[in-house]
């Protein structure tokens, strides 16, 4: 400490520079010693995995045949473009990303706005929205199927007296695509709507409230003061929240694998590496398609930091 | 605001509480209905929701029961694998975060886009590679097989977190304590240490729900010897194979539920301010 203030009185002396330099240089590697075995082991146990998947890509090869592993170049990803089973878990998944990120960015936002108004129960909210959050996925899920299902549910038999008789009691819910998927979406939506409004408070929170005042003494609309004032003021947590969000949702796989196992086409692109690897032992397919999943994530990240600009690293930090 | 638009936010915020337990009663109620209630909704009241006799039969199975040599063994997989994880992790991102926010180093922001990029990956597509090696070396269906992958999970989730926390302690705090006399010691112990402890806490309940909410490779990568509860929920099967496990699952979700509720309870002010903290500051 007395190097600094004594430095920062006068002129620097040769020696005192080298001195200086010294320190900075004590500080670097007090730095890295402290901050890198929690980078190197980050490193280990996510890079290791992806790159020894991209090799294992290359090869056809099955666990129970060590033997007949043979290397086939990009055959793997070809075969996996190509397929139906790829492409009706990728049609699945984007349904439930765009569906769910609707949803949840109108409801999230509505839930946002209540809890920053709010005077009365302010605090209970706050709490009980997270709990969503923090239950386990599996959890939610079973929740949600076991209230879907004909015998043991709850579902039927609400909409059946709330349409006064309209709604078959035995409606089967998991018989259809798009019904397992609405089921699939809806506890989706429960779990992770929580996550969102929080992130959007947070954004809401920095919106100028004089600014806002203005735009009510102006005679604005609750409409225009939502669109022109409130939204462009919180884009940063905006952009955020949605980026979080899509990722997310891209990667699902304990919600419908839970609800459906993937029956009636509801399979994820998640699942689908799951299978490929745990119950076929397809390896080298299996690996090929974590790789796309991953670079589809990455394309996502990229288009969300390049074309929207949202800064993680500095809209994170002041 | 006026008393009108208060009492609309009051009723409007009663309708997303209502929203938000609902799914958390159904499965405590599901849980405490008897096999025979579960099919039959003349046994349950309000729209087969909840059962007219509550029967802790459920319970029993999954702690004395025949679910019992399943969920039990999974449970303490689940805890000890969950805490030691997050153990490991709040440990080691404590010095870094503590390097990025205190010390000038080239190569702070790699750590932390770093960190970020990591928490996006998709990680079943560390499930292949992991499920392979840790059969070739013996780590597949063992606790340590199931800690190293969840460090992908806990670890750059706690860098980021507790990155941000340590940005808004008031360092300089430290060398006025010692100005006033105190040793280097001290001044650590009474003053940085207890500025420091709400952001570490914080981040090890963050990073313990996550653990906590694994069903990727806990379901993947471990058999019977490792298994955690999500992943044993799944796995679950009745007295016989035309008996559904419902009561015997909702059950076993109860009780994993209950701890992240207690939590969530308590510290709800400094999780939520974990949560954004790190990710929207404006």
């Amino acid at each position: 400490m007395t190097t600094v203030a004594e430095a920062a009185k006068g002129e620097l002396t040769p020696e005192e520079q080298a001195h200086l330099s010294d320190r900075a240089k004590g500080e670097r590697r007090l730095g890295w010693r402290l901050a890198g075995p929690a980078f190197i082991i980050m490193l280990l146990v996510t890079l290791y995995p992806i790159g020894y998947a991209v090799y294992l890509s290359l090869f056809n090869y099955r666990l129970t045949d060590p033997a007949g592993k043979k290397l086939v170049w990009l055959q793997n990803y070809a075969t996996a473009l190509t397929d139906s089973l790829f492409w009706q878990a990728f049609v699945t998944t984007l349904v439930i990303v765009i569906v769910t990120l609707i949803v949840e960015l109108i409801l999230g936002m509505a839930i946002a706005m209540v809890m920053h108004r709010v005077v009365w129960p302010r605090r209970t909210l706050r709490t009980i929205v997270l709990i969503p959050y923090a239950i386990v996925t599996v959890v939610s899920a079973f929740s949600w199927k076991y209230a879907a299902q004909i015998d043991t549910g709850f579902f039927n038999h609400w909409l059946h007296t709330l349409t006064f008789g309209g709604f078959s009691e035995t409606y089967n819910w998991f018989g259809g695509r798009w019904s397992s998927l609405a089921i699939i979406c809806l506890s989706e939506i429960w779990k992770t709507t929580p996550f969102m409004s929080l992130l959007l408070l947070a954004g809401l929170a920095q919106v100028d409230s004089a600014q806002e005042e203005a735009a009510k003494v102006d005679g604005a609309t609750w409409w225009q003061r939502l669109t022109r004032v409130i939204l462009p003021n919180m884009k940063a947590a905006l952009m955020v929240a949605l980026l979080f969000r899509t990722l997310d949702a891209v990667r699902i796989y304990d919600n419908p694998y839970v609800m459906t196992g993937g029956a009636n086409k509801t399979e994820t692109l998640s699942m689908l590496v799951g299978t490929e690897t745990v119950s076929r032992v397809e390896i080298g397919m299996g690996s090929a398609l974590a790789v796309i999943l991953f670079v589809i994530v990455l394309i996502i990240a990229f288009v969300f930091v390049k074309l929207f600009k949202v800064d993680l690293t500095t809209s994170g930090r002041s | 605001m006026s008393n009108r638009a208060k009492n609309g936010l009051g009723v409007v915020s009663i309708v997303i509480i209502i929203w938000t337990l609902i799914p958390l009663l159904w499965i405590v109620a599901t849980s405490l209905k008897s096999t025979a209630a579960l099919g039959d909704s003349s046994q349950n009241i309000l729209g087969n929701f909840w059962p007219k006799d509550i029967s802790w039969d459920n319970y029993k199975l999954i702690f004395s029961g025949g679910a019992s040599d399943l969920f039990v063994p999974a449970l303490w997989h689940s805890i000890i694998v969950c805490v030691v994880a997050t153990v490991i992790s709040v440990v080691l991102a404590t010095f870094c975060a503590y390097a990025i926010s205190r010390l000038d180093f080239p190569g702070k922001k790699l750590i932390l886009t770093t960190s970020l990029a990591v928490s996006f990956f998709p990680v079943i597509a560390m499930v292949t590679p992991l499920f392979n090696l840790w059969r070739q070396i013996g780590l597949f269906d063992t606790l340590p097989g199931l800690i190293i992958p969840y460090l992908t999970l806990t670890l750059p989730l706690s860098i980021w977190t507790l990155s941000a926390f340590f940005q808004q302690i008031p360092w300089e705090m430290e060398q006025a304590a010692q100005v006033d006399g105190a040793s280097s010691w001290q001044a650590f112990v009474k003053v940085i240490a207890p500025l420091a402890a709400p952001g570490v806490f914080t981040t090890a309940i963050i990073a313990f729900f996550t653990a906590w909410n694994d069903f990727v490779f806990s379901s993947n990568l471990t058999a019977q010897h490792a298994q955690t509860v999500p992943a044993a929920l799944s796995f679950f099967t009745g007295a016989s194979q035309f008996v559904q496990p419902t009561g015997a699952i909702c059950a076993a979700a109860v009780v994993v539920t209950i701890p992240v509720v207690i939590l969530v309870l308590f510290f709800q002010k400094r999780i939520v301010a974990g949560l954004t903290s790190g990710a929207v500051k404006g």
